[in-house]
């Protein structure tokens, strides 16, 4: 673990979802994520590593215990307040890409900016155009997203996820969707985006192999974190 | 709010079949709301300009609205029970008594002009044709004063009256109805028997049916004499410098007189009642096209919604608020309203320039030549508003539950 003070700390989560029959989605959870911290959540499908995220994303409040963003207990937060916290600091990329089809690939990237309104709209552009071709894709900008392939997409959405200069990214299974090589470069960007910039980065996958290009990884079973013993730490241990 | 409003434009676009169904109910409800609005209203004002232009404003009658009464009543007071068995009314000669000071009293009055009349029925007979009309007997100088008579007037003069021993002005559809004209000598008989020779000096045309088709002029003494009345007044005319306050000066003279006297608000009451009956109609009609194009907005916010629940969930993970979202479907909703409102005008302005430029004649409680239709930016302001209202309405229901729909649902949904 990072020895700097937690961009989001969960203590004590439990999740039950509701219902005929109530579901423990996610089970006594404490964790932590530090900036500069690439933390990769693996399990089996259902073991509530999305449910996970949508709670350390501050999109879902947990039925026990409390999520620390910052070191701000958010239960005291009204819903705007936790919007306002998305907004400006976090990023979310989804398997699914979730670009809006009405909108160009520039005009995508630049929504979180312009709903933030801290840059004008010129800056604003500027800033998505130079998002979009640190991720390679200068030449697409004008596009519309159905004219992009799925790799293409899933990184115009982390483009899109860094547009106000998040401190913390989440990303739900983000390569659930596509081929190997695209993957391992979308895996890429996450590394550099916690090595280099000094993010704290949260990705879901059940891809052992690339989860392996973590700094950290958490294992999920039926909801709870399980020790990850027996594998070794493979590479990166040591952090940013 | 821009770019909530770049959203919902985006996102409207992509629904253009829906919304273009929408657009139209909207275009339909307040072009036909504009049209019937200018029409109806426009035949209504005009008919009460012509009540007013013509007719006397207040007519004080030789009758009475309630009974006197009775000594019994009298003696035992207001608060006693008294109930009285075969009364029968007094036969007393028919007419207003001390017409001549109650005229001058009332002339007397500031924004008041009387003319004492004395109106019965008449046989007008020319060669075989027999018709019944309203004989009522006039000062040519006085009735100046309490109407338009002259003016109304397509042959002859009232002076005419003065000049010929038996002269007789006619409405233009009774003179019709018997075959005479100006110059025209026909015989005039009272109810009491008495037959005139008469001769036609003149022909009025007021515009009012009911006018034109049975009423007849002629100087008060000569009434008096076909009727067999002499010197009685049964009716004073009064015409005051404010129309729409007739109904309450009609009142006082009533009070202080005890003569009935009828406001034409009263006269006309059956014509006025008509007219509140159609506006009744028509804003139920109109609201209900409203109310069809609502569901029309409903349905298509409520598709976008639908279709969009993903896009909602990734807006909500971006930071976008309940209300940015409740802003984005409601605005489409308006979308639909504001263009439809904008086209509705355009189609009203046309249906009314189309309406106006037709020529026919018809003979209703007025006479016409084509639509008479009133025009006024008061019906543009109220359909816009009624349109807006309602697409606003229709928008805001699914745009609500769309702005609370739960993110977390839709993503476990869609993941």
């Amino acid at each position: 673990m990072s020895d700097r003070a937690p961009i989001v700390a969960a203590r004590g989560v439990t999740r039950v979802l509701g219902g005929a029959v109530p579901a423990t989605l996610v089970r006594d959870v404490d964790m932590e994520v530090a900036a500069g911290e690439f933390v990769a959540v693996t399990g089996p499908s259902g073991s509530g590593k999305s449910s996970l995220l949508y709670l350390l994303g501050l999109l879902d409040r947990p039925t026990r215990g409390r999520v620390l963003f910052d070191g701000v207990d958010t239960a005291g937060l009204g819903g705007d307040a936790l919007a306002a916290l998305r907004l400006a600091r976090m990023g979310f990329v989804f398997q699914f890409h979730f670009l809006l089809p009405e909108l160009g690939v520039l005009d995508n990237v630049a929504l979180p900016m312009r709903r933030l309104g801290r840059l004008a709209a010129a800056g604003a552009e500027a800033r998505a155009l130079g998002l979009l071709a640190r991720l390679g894709l200068a030449d697409h900008a004008r596009k519309s997203p159905d004219q992009l392939s799925g790799g293409q997409r899933q990184r115009v959405a982390i483009a899109r996820a860094l547009a106000n200069d998040p401190v913390l990214i989440l990303a739900d299974e983000p390569t659930g969707n596509l081929d190997s090589a695209s993957a391992r470069l979308v895996f890429d960007v996450f590394a550099s985006l916690a090595a280099e910039e000094g993010r704290a980065v949260v990705v879901v996958t059940h891809d052992e192999e690339l989860a392996r290009r973590a700094t950290r990884r958490l294992r999920m079973v039926d909801g709870a974190i399980v020790p990850s013993g027996a594998p070794p730490a493979g590479t990166g241990a040591a952090g940013a | 709010m821009r770019l909530a409003l770049e959203l919902a434009l985006a996102q409207l676009l992509r629904r253009r079949r829906q919304g273009v169904v929408s657009v139209l109910g909207v275009t339909l409800g307040v072009g036909f709301f504009i049209a019937m609005a200018a029409m109806m209203q426009g035949f209504q004002r005009d008919f009460v300009a012509r009540v007013i232009d013509v007719q006397p404003h207040v007519v004080v009658k030789d009758e009475f609205r309630r009974r006197p009464a009775q000594a019994a009543e009298l003696a035992a007071g207001p608060r006693a029970a008294v109930e009285l068995r075969g009364e029968k009314p007094v036969d007393e000669p028919r007419g207003i008594r001390g017409a001549r000071a109650i005229a001058a009293a009332l002339g007397d009055m500031p924004g008041v002009a009387v003319a004492p009349n004395l109106a019965g029925q008449v046989f007008l007979r020319y060669g075989t044709r027999e018709v019944a009309a309203t004989l009522t007997g006039i000062d040519p100088e006085a009735e100046r004063r309490v109407g338009n008579l002259e003016r109304d007037l397509v042959d002859g003069s009232l002076d005419a009256l003065h000049a010929v021993a038996n002269g007789l002005v006619l409405g233009e559809a009774l003179a019709r109805k018997l075959g005479a004209r100006s110059g025209t000598t026909l015989s005039l008989a009272g109810t009491q028997g008495v037959v005139l020779k008469a001769k036609v000096v003149g022909v009025f045309r007021t515009g009012i049916t009911s006018l034109d088709t049975s009423v007849a002029y002629a100087l008060l003494a000569k009434a008096q004499v076909v009727l067999e009345r002499p010197n009685v007044v049964n009716q004073l005319r009064l015409r005051l410098v404010d129309p729409e306050g007739a109904r309450d000066f009609a009142l006082r003279v009533e009070e202080r007189f005890g003569y009935r006297s009828e406001s034409w608000q009263e006269s006309n009451a059956n014509v006025l009642g008509i007219f509140v009956i159609q506006r009744a109609i028509m804003y139920s009609t109109i609201g209900a096209i409203l109310v069809v194009a609502g569901f029309g907005i409903f349905n298509v916010v409520s598709t976008v919604a639908w279709e969009k629940a993903r896009d909602i969930a990734i807006l909500k993970s971006i930071g976008f608020r309940e209300r940015d979202i409740l802003a984005v479907f409601l605005l489409q909703g308006l979308l639909v309203g504001v263009a439809g409102m904008v086209l509705g005008w355009v189609l009203g302005f046309l249906i009314v320039a189309f309406m106006g430029s037709l020529r026919f004649e018809i003979e209703g409680f007025v006479r016409l030549q084509g639509f008479v239709l009133h025009r006024t930016p008061l019906h543009y302001a109220a359909s816009g508003a009624f349109a807006l209202a309602t697409s606003a309405l229709a928008a805001w229901i699914p745009a609500r539950r769309a702005a609370r729909a739960d993110p977390v649902d839709i993503l476990r949904g869609a993941t």
